[in-house]
C-alpha cells in the first residue's frame, strides 16, 4: 500500500514539475513583427517593469504595471517605434527585486520602468549602475534611490519620475499652512523604512521654518498593528493635523483606531497614501476628509487624463491611481527619449543608457504626461513638476 | 488618564495573547509538543471569518461559528495527518513537522487568498465607551476581547478538572503509559486536545482581526510567537499560567511602547521573558517536574 502511495506521489510530483515547465513555456512572448528597419523611429525596443504585485505593497506595482500596459498599446498601435514590455514581481523586497532585475536582463532588457517603491529601488540601483543600464522610476521617491544621503554616491543612470521625499515633505508642510488646515500637527511615521523617514526630516525643518507646531511625533515599524499609543499620543497633544508620510496599509490601522477612540483631525498623507481605497473589505468611510498630495487626480478634466482613465477602467475595472499614471508616463518619457535618442532594437543596454542620461539632462528635453504638463529632469535624476492635493469624498479623490 | 488608557489598550492585547497561549499550553500539556503551526492556524480563521462576512455576506456571529468549526476540523487533520505518525518519535522530529506545517499553511493561504493584505471588519458592533469626559475610552473589542479571554480561561479550567475527557487529558498530560493502561484513549484524547486548541485559535484570529483590522498571509506568525512566549512566561503547560503570562505581555508591550520607545518594545518584552526564565526557569506558575532517574 505504501508503496502505491509513494509510486502517486513520485508520478504527481513530475506532473508538478513539468507543468511548471509548460507554463513558463507559455508566457506571453510578444511577437516582434515589426520589421527591424535600420533607421531610427521603427524597430522594438524592449521596456522591463519591476515592482510588487504581491505582497503588501502590491497596489502600488499592479497600478504601475497596468497604467504602463496601456501606453505600451497606444503606442504599438500608433506605429513606428514600437516597445516590448515585460514586468517582473518583487513583492516589496529589496533581494527578490534584484533577481527580477537578473530576470529582465537575461531577456535583454534596454532600459528599466521601475523600481516602483524605495527600498528595493535602492539595490537594484546600485546594480544598475554597475551594469550601465537605464533606469526611471515611476515612483520611487527617495533621492537614496540615485544620490545617497548628503551625496554619498551618484547613480547618473537612475531617473525620476515622481516627487522626490525631501519635495514631498516640503509641499505638505507648505501645503498646510497655506490652505491653513491646523495649527498642531502630529506625525507619525515608520522609522524603519527610507521612504518614510526621508518624508519625515524634510516636513519636520519645513514646519519648523513655517512656524507650524509639531506636538507629537511618534513612530512604528513594519510589524506593528498596535498604533493605540501613537493615535493616542496625537489626540492627548491636541494635534489637529496629523501628517502620514507612510504607505496605507498603516494608515488604514491609524485611521480605524483613531475612529475607535472618536478622533477626527485632519489626516493629512503623500503618495503612499494612495492605493487605501482599494484596499479589499476597506471601509472607505474611515477615509472620509482624508487629504493626499499626489500630482495625478482621475477627475481631471484635460483630454489626456480623460482618455488615460476612460481606458483603464475599460481595462482594468478601477479608477486609476497616482502609481497608475506615472506607469503610464514612465512609458511615454522612455519612448519619446529613445527615439529622440535614437536607439532601437540594436543599441545595447550600455549604449542606449548614455544617449538616455544625456537626452533626460540635456535640458531641452520635456514630457507632457498624466502625472504634469512639460516635466523637466536635472542632472540629479528629480522632475520638476507641480503638486497637487487631492481630498477622499464619497470614497473617490476630489482636487482640493 | 492617559496610563489608564495604556493599561485597557495592554489588556486587550494581552487578552488576545492570552487566548493563544492557552491553546499553546493545552497542547504543550497534554501531547507535549510545540504546536508551531498554531499561529497560522489563527490567520486561517481571520480568513475564514473574513470570507463569510466579506464575500458570503453572512452576520459575524455566523463568520465567528464558520471559523471555529473549520479551524477545528483543520486542527484535528493537523494532528492525524502530520503529528500523530510521529507519535513515537523524538520530539526535534515532531517539531520540525510542526514548522513544516506552519509553512504549509503559510503557503497555502498565500495561493489561495493571495498576499495581497485584506482589511478585516470588525466582528464588535459595540460603540467605544467614553470614561472621564471622553479622556478614557475603551473600545467596543477590548471590552469582548478580556471578557472572552476570561470565560474561556473558566471553562477550560472547569473542563480539564471536572469532565471525563478533562480528567483523561490531564492524565495522559501525567503518565502516557499508564493512562492507556487504565483504559484511556490515547489519540482520541490527543485529537481532542487539538480540536479544542484551533477552536480557540479560530476565536483569537477573529478578534485579533477586529482589533488590529488587517489580514495576510502572516497575519499569525508574530502574535504567535509573542503568545508562545506568554506560554512560557506563564509557565507552560499551566492554564492559569497561559492566561497571566499573556496579560502581563499584553501589558509590558504596549507600556513599553508609549513609555520607552516603539522600537524597543518587542525587544523589552522578549528581555523580561530572560530574566523570568533566569529566576524561575518553569515560568511565573509553571509546575517543577522531579524527573526520576
Amino acid at each position: 500500500m505504501k508503496k502505491v502511495i509513494s509510486i502517486l506521489l513520485v508520478v504527481l510530483l513530475m506532473a508538478a514539475v513539468f507543468t511548471a515547465c509548460g507554463s513558463k513555456d507559455a508566457a506571453p512572448a510578444p511577437a516582434s513583427n515589426a520589421p527591424a528597419a535600420s533607421d531610427s523611429g521603427s524597430g522594438t525596443i524592449k521596456i522591463g517593469g519591476i515592482g510588487p504585485t504581491t505582497g503588501a505593497a502590491a497596489v502600488y506595482g499592479t497600478a504601475v504595471k497596468n497604467g504602463a500596459q496601456i501606453a505600451v498599446d497606444e503606442i504599438n498601435a500608433m506605429g513606428g517605434l514600437q516597445i516590448e514590455y515585460k514586468f517582473q514581481d518583487d513583492e516589496h523586497d529589496a533581494e527578490k527585486s534584484v533577481n527580477a532585475y537578473n530576470a529582465l536582463k537575461d531577456w535583454g532588457v534596454q532600459m528599466i520602468c521601475g523600481t516602483v517603491t524605495t527600498t528595493p529601488c535602492i539595490a537594484v540601483a546600485a546594480e544598475a549602475n554597475s551594469d550601465r543600464v537605464f533606469m526611471l522610476t515611476p515612483s520611487a521617491s527617495s533621492p537614496l534611490v540615485n544620490h545617497g544621503e548628503n551625496g554619498a554616491y551618484d547613480y547618473d543612470n537612475v531617473f525620476q519620475l515622481c516627487f522626490t521625499d525631501p519635495d514631498q515633505g516640503l509641499a505638505s508642510a507648505q501645503y498646510i499652512v497655506d490652505h491653513d488646515l491646523g495649527k498642531k500637527v502630529a506625525i507619525i511615521y515608520n522609522n524603519a523604512d527610507a521612504y518614510s523617514t526621508g518624508i519625515y526630516q524634510t516636513f519636520k525643518a519645513k514646519a519648523a521654518e513655517l512656524n507650524l507646531e509639531v506636538v507629537s511625533t511618534t513612530t512604528f515599524t513594519d510589524d506593528t498593528t498596535d498604533f493605540s499609543v501613537q493615535v493616542a499620543d496625537a489626540q492627548s497633544n491636541g494635534a489637529d493635523v496629523v501628517f502620514l508620510p507612510i504607505y496605507y496599509e498603516p494608515a488604514a490601522l491609524i485611521l480605524r483606531q483613531a475612529k475607535s477612540i472618536g478622533y477626527a483631525p485632519v489626516f493629512f498623507g503623500v503618495d503612499g497614501m494612495d492605493g487605501i481605497l482599494t484596499l479589499e473589505g476597506f471601509d472607505a468611510s474611515l477615509a472620509e476628509g482624508v487629504m493626499l498630495l499626489t500630482p495625478f487626480s482621475a477627475d481631471a478634466k484635460d483630454e489626456r487624463t480623460a482618455s488615460f482613465v476612460k481606458k483603464y477602467t475599460e481595462a482594468f475595472g478601477e479608477t486609476p491611481n497616482q502609481f497608475a499614471a506615472d506607469g503610464y508616463d514612465v512609458i511615454y518619457a522612455l519612448w519619446n527619449a529613445a527615439k529622440a535618442a535614437g536607439i532601437n532594437d540594436k543599441t545595447s543596454a550600455a549604449d542606449a543608457c548614455e544617449k538616455l542620461i544625456a537626452t533626460f539632462s540635456g535640458g531641452s528635453f520635456s514630457v507632457d504626461g498624466v502625472t504634469g504638463a512639460g516635466m523637466k529632469w536635472s542632472k540629479e535624476g528629480t522632475v520638476t513638476k507641480a503638486p497637487k492635493a487631492v481630498v477622499i469624498q464619497n470614497g473617490v479623490y476630489v482636487g482640493f | 488618564m492617559s496610563v489608564l488608557n495604556n493599561l485597557i489598550g495592554g489588556l486587550s492585547l494581552g487578552s488576545v495573547y492570552a487566548i493563544i497561549a492557552l491553546g499553546y499550553t493545552m497542547v504543550y500539556g497534554i501531547a507535549k509538543m510545540l504546536n508551531f503551526a498554531h499561529g497560522d492556524v489563527i490567520m486561517i480563521g481571520g480568513y475564514m471569518c473574513f470570507c463569510a462576512m466579506q464575500y458570503l455576506g453572512l452576520p459575524p456571529v455566523v463568520g465567528i461559528l464558520i471559523a471555529m468549526v473549520v479551524c477545528t476540523v483543520l486542527g484535528v487533520l493537523i494532528e492525524s495527518l502530520a503529528y500523530r505518525p510521529l507519535r513515537g518519535a523524538p520530539s526535534l522530529a515532531v517539531l520540525i513537522t510542526a514548522i513544516g506545517v506552519s509553512y504549509y499553511l503559510q503557503n497555502a493561504a498565500l495561493l489561495i487568498w493571495s498576499s495581497n493584505p485584506k482589511s478585516f471588519t470588525s466582528v464588535v458592533a459595540l460603540e467605544p465607551i467614553q470614561l472621564a469626559a471622553g479622556r478614557l475610552t475603551v473600545t467596543g473589542e477590548a471590552i469582548v476581547t478580556i471578557i472572552a479571554a476570561v470565560v474561556i480561561m473558566t471553562a477550560l479550567t472547569i473542563f480539564t478538572s471536572r469532565t471525563k475527557m478533562g480528567k483523561a487529558m490531564r492524565a495522559v498530560s501525567e503518565d502516557r503509559g499508564a493512562a492507556q493502561l487504565m483504559g484511556i484513549n490515547i489519540n482520541r484524547t490527543i485529537s481532542m486536545t487539538f480540536a479544542i486548541g484551533a477552536a480557540l485559535a479560530a476565536i483569537a484570529g477573529v478578534l485579533y482581526c477586529s482589533a488590529y483590522p488587517t489580514l495576510s498571509p502572516t497575519t499569525g506568525s508574530l502574535p504567535g510567537i509573542k503568545a508562545f512566549t506568554a506560554a512560557v512566561f506563564g509557565g507552560i503547560g499551566s492554564i492559569p499560567g497561559a492566561m497571566l503570562g499573556g496579560i502581563l505581555l499584553g501589558i509590558i508591550e504596549i507600556f513599553s511602547n508609549a513609555y520607552i520607545s516603539t522600537q524597543l518594545s518587542d525587544a523589552i518584552v522578549f528581555a523580561v521573558l530572560i530574566i523570568v526564565l533566569l529566576i524561575k526557569p518553569t515560568g511565573l506558575l509553571g509546575k517543577k517536574i522531579r524527573e526520576k532517574v
